[in-house]
């Protein structure tokens, strides 16, 4: 059973790593897929918890893997989950880097990241999309998902700010009954 | 390339310099590792000069994964072979690791608490909101042209809105963007 668990994880972390396209934030919906859907591991809400924590902690966003095997199975699970979602595009990446060093395939790069930026850009936004629902926070959650984007939008402070301060806002929406 | 390999050749970091530079890079990272990591590579250890570093990156968006972490995987294996490019993202992911574990023991021992249930929910909307932010901001900024804009179009509803399997669905939009790139990039 557990030996089942970690052996799922890494396939499914694994499968996933190679759709990242222009990193973890594009696979977003195929995650939420996978984990409340298929595997039924967690429910919507919980997944978009566990979404907004890897969001708040430091380093690369690989880390919405990590924090969701660490849901699933423990420190074991974070590590297997961790290192599936980042193996099989690492080394892509390896061998891209020695291959571009041969051919200099720069014309190549420049094509495909041409095709690429439309397709990540929109499977971000499904990202967000699909997180705003799962975060199942009623009138009063699309509020302030609604107003963290247009902070988001409109100016460059970090990420934590509009976060902290979305948090609080439904914190005291909630507190006077409004949530 | 050929100038970039020579300018490296002759300062070509250590192990030690490189685990020690992505260690940072993964500390220092606070809601997104992008805008430091150009700083540790370019800026303090002159790792690769501005235009390496903007070749690099091309290279890494082009690749799925998180950039920094193909960066990582890229700058180690340049310098120091394969060796190089584990020490570069084990050092990456060490600390931040380290915190998100302190994060999900802290989250464990709060989460059934009805306040941080509210927070929490709270913080999801929040987080969702950012996203859908940075989305709008780089599509407002990447000045697509119409085909691109109809490709991203479709992975939006197709992923996002109709919830389909993200394989079959890239494996259908991938090569159409591939094929609208090619005809495009050769129009120019």
């Amino acid at each position: 059973m557990e030996r089942g668990v970690f052996a799922q994880l890494f396939v499914t972390f694994g499968i996933i790593s190679l759709m990242a396209i222009g990193g973890a934030t594009a696979v977003v919906p195929e995650v939420h897929r996978q984990m409340v859907d298929v595997l039924s591991w967690m429910d919507a809400p919980t997944f978009a918890r566990l979404f907004a924590i890897a969001q708040t902690a430091p380093g690369p966003n690989v880390m919405i893997a990590s924090i969701l095997g660490w849901h699933v199975a423990g420190t074991p699970g974070l590590l297997v989950a961790t290192a599936a979602f980042m193996l099989p595009s690492s080394l892509l990446a390896l061998a891209c880097s020695r291959g571009l060093q041969r051919f200099s395939g720069n014309r190549m790069v420049q094509v495909t990241t041409l095709a690429l930026v439309p397709i990540a850009l929109g499977l971000m936004l499904a990202s967000g999309i699909v997180a705003a629902l799962a975060a199942d926070a009623g009138l009063v959650g699309f509020a302030i998902t609604a107003a963290t984007m247009v902070v988001t939008y409109r100016s460059k402070v970090n990420p934590l700010v509009p976060m902290a301060l979305g948090t609080v806002a439904y914190v005291a929406l909630w507190s006077v009954g409004l949530a | 390339m050929t100038t970039l390999e020579t300018a490296t050749d002759t300062a070509r970091p250590t192990l030690p310099a490189l685990f020690t530079g992505f260690l940072k890079i993964g500390m220092m990272g606070f809601g997104g590792v992008g805008p430091v990591a150009r700083h540790i590579i370019v800026a303090e250890r002159n790792w690769l000069d501005d235009r390496g570093y903007a070749e690099l990156m091309g290279i890494c968006q082009a690749l799925p994964g998180a950039n920094t972490v193909n960066a990582a995987v890229m700058l180690g294996d340049r310098f120091r072979g394969a060796v190089g490019a584990l020490t570069c993202v084990f050092a990456l992911m060490a600390m931040p690791l380290l915190s998100l574990v302190a994060i999900a023991n802290l989250y464990d021992a709060v989460s059934n608490h009805p306040l941080a249930q509210v927070a929490l929910t709270g913080a999801a909307a929040s987080a969702a909101g950012l996203i859908l932010g940075t989305a709008a901001r780089l599509l407002s900024h990447a000045g697509l042209a119409r085909w691109a804009w109809i490709m991203a179009a479709a992975a939006f509803l197709a992923v996002g809105i109709l919830r389909l399997p993200m394989l079959p669905a890239l494996l259908v939009l991938v090569p159409l963007s591939l094929a609208a790139a090619t005809l495009g990039a050769r129009r120019i």
